[in-house]
């Protein structure tokens, strides 16, 4: 009932533009997935053999030990920044984890070269190579990451609730029992699973630490099978095994709610009584220390080193201009394809479950085993630069599209509940409501739309190692090159050129997301 | 017992406060005034949430400014958000108890009867999220009543009720109040809420408490700066 009462607003944006955005995904999803489904099924359960359940077992692994690490650390860090809402450089903290993720992941693997890696500052702490060393990467991606979706709902808790606990003299046991758990349980499972699913299909770390066939994953022997020893069936069963890991976390984080992070905003949240003791202020702190100690290093290290290897080099300028187009191109496909979906999801309960399924396909499907579908797919027609450009490019929006939804359809909701009878009352439709209404109401969220997707794309390694060639080169791949052919100094040089672009569209970003 | 503000200082952006008043013992009494103007800061103060520039807090005489919220002989009640939504009705009395929710026979015992005096008694198994507003306040009051303090502050406590419900909390609050010898101190937006239960009344604005008198003194007062102002018509339409 409550939903017929919603659609009494009548306007119906054009239907074509969306149909024509689920062709495409249909067909991207179809190409990726059929053929890796018939090939699996012809080799049957044979072709589970023990490389790929090795492969499988490492891949849960190292996914399961980066989520506990993860939210081991990222959660009492996130009690200790919530509790502590006043000290020096406060501000800076929560910027700072903004950081890893907005950097691409080959950017920063550089800095933890700089820092762990042989003659590095920490050279030999870990072994930067194999398990430890992916550890290492996915910690500093993720303990970011759960502590601001926890931080999130902590702040989320009424400043009452703060008052009454002091009231009745709960102690830290107590708070947390009654008042913190019941609200972050709920964000925790979310973020355990996101974290783990962003880690078993993690790929740059995998492909620069990962230790050989003894330490790899899904995504990444699923590269080195199409890639390095041309084995289609190989990488077909590996794709299945990853397609039905994905939807497994999937269907579990969807129970749990949602999947795309809420980025939470910086703002002031309820004064606490609580933390007021000295063990308390010791823990806190020391907590906040660790985090620097992980955080700061390979950032500094990066931004050190960067500075005395920078060098504009022909390749680089080449590498930077292919990424720049390749972004654009990425970017604009995703907000073509999101658009027409979001304007009919804000207006009606059926579109609005369309386009959810859309989103949440475009998020869960991994790509290299989605590659996969579409390299046994396109075989025979491989070769010229236009389809591998035009693979990269359709690749890296899929990979944008839940975030590009994410901002654009609140945004698109609001301008709709706004505007959508006073549209109707003056007989303002079709091409004319977009230029007067739509476009002026959502720029900003638009924008902020389109360099997220570009900010992906620019750290994109997946999609260009499985489709780039050697005169096909972006700026990760380009690094990644550097890397593996002893050009160390070049590679550093670089990771800092594409870490200040994608740093300059952040900022960009920001500005347009504070309103 | 008695509550006492003895030149109790406070700042807040770029307002400064200075209470200095005696709410009578026992007595009910209600604090009226504009917006903005430190209604809830004194509350704050009284019950150790925010701390004081300068002053004292004195309760039955004991300085109690220096300590923590849960070892001053007070019990705050809301407006919102006064209940746990995954605590039963009785697990949120019970915590005025034990935060560890574990009660002694004894104590479960005072925990019903004060599920009864609110008229509770058969929703002690729901959640929060089943109960009317009215309800979840009564929750609220039940607890306050097993913390058993003698001084119970109240932030517009039924600011979000029906006229007729607000008559019936206050009503009750009234007889908890005058059953126990509670000294209470409600801050409201409604002068008629003054008028209903408050034995005495205070007129507070920009910072100070500008008069404390029996309630029908005040609202009969000309003397009273700004009071005339802040009631408006109100006076000739109720009175």
């Amino acid at each position: 009932m409550a939903e017929r009462h919603n659609t009494v607003i009548a306007y119906q944006p054009s239907r074509a533009p969306a149909l024509a955005a689920l062709a495409f995904l249909g067909l991207a999803l179809t190409a990726g997935f059929l053929p890796v489904l018939a090939m699996g099924i012809r080799q049957g359960l044979a072709g589970l053999d023990p490389y790929i359940l090795r492969v499988l077992s490492f891949t849960l692994l190292q996914a399961g030990l980066s989520t506990a690490l993860s939210l081991a650390i990222g959660l009492p860090l996130a009690r200790a920044l919530a509790r502590r809402r006043v000290f020096p450089g406060r501000f800076l903290l929560l910027r700072l984890l903004n950081l890893p993720l907005a950097l691409p992941s080959i950017v920063v693997i550089i800095g933890l070269v700089e820092v762990y890696g042989a003659g590095g500052w920490l050279g030999g702490l870990f072994a930067l190579y194999g398990l430890q060393g992916i550890l290492l990467a996915h910690v500093f991606f993720n303990v970011p990451l759960a502590a601001r979706l926890v931080l999130a709902d902590l702040e989320r808790i009424p400043e009452e609730n703060w008052k009454l606990a002091a009231q009745l003299g709960l102690g830290p046991w107590a708070l947390w029992r009654i008042v913190e758990w019941p609200r972050v349980r709920g964000g925790m499972a979310s973020a355990a699973l996101l974290i783990f699913l962003l880690c078993a299909s993690s790929f740059a770390v995998v492909l620069t630490l990962g230790g050989g066939p003894r330490a790899t994953t899904l995504e990444v022997a699923i590269y080195q099978s199409l890639r390095a020893d041309f084995d289609p069936q190989r990488a077909a069963m590996l794709a299945l095994v990853q397609f039905a890991l994905c939807a497994v976390l999937a269907l579990l984080a969807q129970r749990w709610g949602g999947l795309v992070p809420d980025v939470p905003m910086l703002r002031a949240s309820a004064r606490r009584f609580d933390g007021r003791s000295g063990a308390a202020r010791v823990l806190d702190a020391g907590l906040i220390l660790l985090v620097l100690l992980l955080l700061l290093p390979p950032l500094l290290a990066l931004a050190a080193s960067g500075l005395q290897h920078i060098a504009l080099t022909a390749p680089l300028l080449r590498a930077m201009l292919t990424s720049l187009l390749l972004g654009a191109a990425s970017a604009g496909l995703a907000f073509l394809l999101v658009w027409p979906l979001a304007m009919l999801a804000v207006r009606g309960a059926l579109w609005r479950r369309v386009a959810a399924l859309a989103v949440l396909a475009s998020w869960i499907v991994p790509p290299a085993a989605l590659a996969t579908g579409w390299f046994i797919s396109l075989i025979a027609y491989a070769g010229p630069l236009w389809l591998s450009a035009l693979l990269v490019i359709a690749m890296n929006a899929m990979m944008a599209l839940p975030f590009v939804a994410r901002v654009l359809m609140p945004a698109l909701g609001r301008s709709a509940e706004v505007h959508d009878r006073l549209c109707l009352g003056l007989g303002i439709g079709g091409w004319n409501r977009l230029r007067v209404v739509e476009f002026p109401a959502v720029r900003r969220a638009a924008g902020l739309a389109l360099v997220m997707a570009l900010i992906l794309s620019l750290g994109d390694l997946t999609a260009i190692s499985l489709f780039g060639t050697q005169d096909f080169v972006t700026l990760p791949a380009l690094i990644y090159r550097q890397m593996g052919s002893y050009r160390f100094d070049d590679a550093v040089g670089t990771a800092l050129v594409l870490g200040l672009v994608v740093l300059a569209l952040s900022a960009l970003a920001e500005r347009w997301g504070e309103t | 017992m008695s509550l006492r503000l003895d030149h109790l200082a406070f700042r807040y952006e770029a307002m400064d406060m200075i209470f200095d008043a005696v709410f009578p013992a026992g007595g009910f009494t209600a604090v009226i005034g504009p917006s903005g103007g430190g209604k809830s800061t004194l509350l704050n103060l009284v019950a150790g949430f925010e701390t004081p520039l300068a002053g004292r807090v004195l309760i039955d005489d004991a300085d109690v400014t220096a300590l923590p919220p849960d070892r001053r002989p007070v019990s705050m009640i809301f407006q919102d958000n006064n209940v746990f939504a995954h605590l039963s009705v009785r697990q949120n009395v019970a915590l005025g108890i034990s935060p560890a929710l574990r009660l002694e026979p004894a104590q479960a015992q005072r925990v019903e009867a004060a599920l009864a005096d609110v008229g509770l008694d058969g929703l002690a198994h729901r959640k929060p999220g089943e109960l009317s507003g009215g309800e979840r306040q009564r929750v609220a009051v039940a607890r306050a009543l097993v913390r058993d303090r003698p001084v119970l502050l109240l932030d517009e406590p039924f600011a979000a009720l029906g006229p007729a419900l607000r008559r019936d909390m206050l009503d009750l609050l009234r007889a908890k109040q005058q059953a126990r010898g509670l000294t209470v101190v409600m801050v409201t937006h409604q002068p008629e809420d003054a008028i209903h239960a408050a034995s005495h009344t205070a007129y507070l604005e920009a910072g100070r408490i500008v008069a404390l008198r029996p309630t029908a003194d005040l609202f009969a007062a000309t003397d009273v700066p700004g009071l005339a102002a802040y009631l408006g018509d109100w006076r000739n339409t109720v009175l």
